[in-house]
């Protein structure tokens, strides 16, 4: 019988076989590292006295603490400063390449990973951070870990993993102008439900997907975890070959050849069955927001906030209930007149050039509003001066934006960059959930186009609500 | 990491579902580099609340929470499992858990202990009815008990022989340490390191 993508990437990895309740030892060949979930993990090999298996296949970089304005300067918050120089002693102690503030190819960890060429098709890749997913997009098996995976990978370069179901997202028709990629997998998680995707594997196919960028399809592999799901993937094809060829770590000359022929082998065979199939049509989405505190929780710009009352499930009822408690919302409030008071764009789910480039194409000749604070965080340094090489930072700042350095920022409350108790927001990344943008913080999870869009109107708004 | 084989404590009552991590614990307190003192962290925003039930004696010092479905559901932070276990629990129920937390869980020695949504529904007005009844988690039987309610719940067998044995996951995979060097023999070349790449 033929096997789906996710089962050839697996069986090409398996250093054993488990039997019985016994899990499959898997190799891995990409672990990324970063400030947060690292510190115990290196610890942990310490204490017992272990050492770094591979560290040619691991690389570092600061991102989740690191502040976003004067990057040149000590990190001001005592506890950040300690994580990130814990890190960089880990690195130096173990041999660990690492990517610090100030580097040109510091970013966010999952920005940085593919751009340097080190994503790449039929890979394993993992990190101590549930949006490793991203890297799905070419076709690995990519997934968050905890820590004392971490330090497991660290110490034998494999995991102990129990085998996955596979389910299959098909995307088919053709995205509206105005709809991006993020619009997609919104109307994915409201579908399928925050846990639909619980363990399984996605793998989003159909000509939506095979028509979006490489960049959009790691904005879809992103979130698969907001559906539950630990990874997503997407078969490689003529566009990732595209984009990484040329990258400083794609494989070279004869290599390359070998490599593209075993590439177009990772595709889910015609007589492959998935466990569960998912449709999804694309020619009916529209741009997508979320109104509550969690990613499922979301609706086409152009509705109302729901009534609780209408919810049958229960637990659904309640759960609406308490999301437009703390979201400060009335029922019935068309979300177009939801007015926010910071814009984020940034984050591993849209903090690429693309990204920074559709939300510039909006504010071009335009104004964010003035009771608006917008934020632009490219997700890397490279992005950084990719932007600025294209005069897109100028476009930011003419518009009255905030223009930043490289970091995950306002994704979550672990920088300065932090709403306020009560403070809304429309923000490019990933995460709603109650508190999560910084202690009382509002978030509403939108594309790129929406949020440059919702900054000029003060309202959630999109692009064609402009002209 | 000690063998679990039972366990008595008092059940605490969570009537919520969805917990995810930033819930367990807020992303503020991710930035320590030590392994433990992280029960400060647990619940904290709704610990700030007096009512919350974590705020109520004989809650307070309770060993085994019993959660509404998705329990765990968000970012992979282990320091969820550790601030629950640094606060002293032992055992979670919970109807449905997400995949990441289950996993931190089984590795750290917390059990997570999956039971009919209607067996917490019964668990829970038993609790609340009779605050600090102690509930037995026995994990050779997998039965959970308390009072004259007695119910089954499912745990992966592998996670469970693991957590009776309390065996460390890294000692387990080292036992197959040839195998490993074998396949890192067998893989193609071209695959990428990150070792950097010089100029030319
Ligand atoms: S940008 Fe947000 S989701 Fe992405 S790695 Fe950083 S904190 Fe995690």
């Amino acid at each position: 019988m033929g096997r789906t993508l996710a089962e050839k990437v697996w069986d090409a990895h398996l250093v054993r076989k488990g039997d019985g309740a016994e899990p499959d030892l898997i190799y891995i060949d990409l672990h990324l590292v970063h400030e947060v979930t690292s510190p115990q993990a290196f610890d942990g090999l310490r204490l017992a006295g272990r050492t770094l298996r591979r560290p040619d296949l691991t690389i570092a970089t600061e991102d989740h603490n690191v502040p976003t304005i004067d990057v040149e300067l000590p990190i001001a918050d005592p506890v950040s400063r300690t994580q990130v120089d814990t890190l960089r002693r880990n690195c130096a102690e173990f041999g660990v390449r690492l990517h610090p503030m100030g580097d040109a190819e510091q970013g966010i960890v999952h920005v940085v990973g593919p751009q340097l060429g080190l994503t790449q098709p039929g890979m394993t890749v993992v990190c101590g951070d549930s949006h490793t997913s991203t890297h799905g997009a070419f076709g690995s098996i990519a997934f968050g870990i905890g820590t004392s995976e971490v330090e497991h990978v660290m110490a034998t370069q494999t995991l102990p993993l129990k085998p996955f179901k596979t389910m299959a997202i098909n995307v088919n028709g053709t995205l509206r102008p105005g709809v991006t990629s993020k619009d997609v997998i919104l109307a994915v998680i409201a579908k399928i439900g925050t846990g639909g995707g619980q363990g399984y594997i996605l793998e989003y196919r159909g000509d939506t997907i095979e028509a979006m960028s490489m960049e959009a399809r790691m904005t879809v592999c992103n979130m698969s975890i907001e559906a539950g799901a630990r990874a997503g993937m997407i078969a490689p094809d003529d566009t990732t070959f595209d984009y990484i060829e040329g990258r400083d770590h794609a494989p070279k000359g004869a290599d390359w050849d070998a490599a593209v022929e075993y590439w177009r082998s990772l595709r889910t065979d015609d007589d492959a069955t998935f466990d569960m199939e998912v449709d999804i049509d694309a020619d009916a989405l529209t741009p997508f927001v979320t109104w509550g505190t969690n990613p499922g929780q979301g609706l086409p710009l152009a509705e109302r906030v729901p009534d609780p009352e209408d919810f049958g499930d229960d637990n659904a009822k309640v759960a609406a209930e308490k999301a437009l408690a703390y979201m400060g919302l009335e029922p019935g409030t068309p979300l177009r007149e939801i007015h926010v008071d910071t814009v984020f764009l940034g984050s591993c789910t849209n903090g690429r050039i693309e990204d920074l480039r559709a939300a510039a194409e909006v504010l071009k000749g335009r104004k964010v509003a003035s009771d608006v604070r917008m934020l632009v965080v490219p997700g890397s340094m490279r992005v950084r001066a990719q932007a600025e090489s294209e005069g897109l930072d100028k476009v930011f700042t003419a518009a009255g934006a905030e223009w930043r350095s490289a970091g995950c920022s306002m994704c979550l409350g672990m920088n300065p960059d932090q709403l306020k108790p009560g403070e809304r927001s429309a923000s490019t990344s990933n995460r709603n959930f109650e508190g999560r943008q910084g202690k009382g913080g509002r978030t509403h999870l939108v594309s790129p186009l929406v949020a440059a869009a919702t900054a000029v109107r003060g309202t959630l708004s999109s692009p064609s609500d402009l002209d | 990491m000690e063998p679990f084989t039972s366990h008595t404590g008092v059940g605490v009552p969570l009537r919520r579902s969805n917990v995810d991590t930033d819930q367990i614990i807020p992303a503020v307190y991710l930035k320590r580099v030590t392994r433990t003192g992280f029960e400060d962290g647990l619940f904290a925003a709704w610990r700030a609340d007096d009512s919350f039930i974590l705020n109520q004696e004989p809650f307070r010092g309770g060993s085994v929470l019993v959660a509404g479905p998705d329990f765990g559901t968000g970012s992979s932070r282990e320091h969820a499992v550790w601030a629950l276990m640094d606060y002293g629990f032992r055992v979670v129920l919970s109807s449905r858990f997400a995949d990441i937390f289950r996993g931190n869980a089984g590795k750290q020695g917390l059990v997570a202990a999956q039971c009919e949504q209607s067996d917490i529904e019964l668990l829970w007005k038993l609790l609340e009815n009779e605050p600090g009844t102690e509930v037995t988690v026995d994990l050779t039987a997998k039965t959970v008990r308390a009072k004259d309610f007695s119910a089954a719940f499912q745990i992966d067998d592998y996670t469970r022989w693991r957590l009776l044995e309390g065996l460390d996951d890294i000692g387990l995979t080292l036992r197959n340490v040839d195998a490993i060097g074998e396949f890192e023999g067998r893989r193609p070349t071209w695959l990428p390191t990150t070792n950097p790449v010089t100029a030319g």
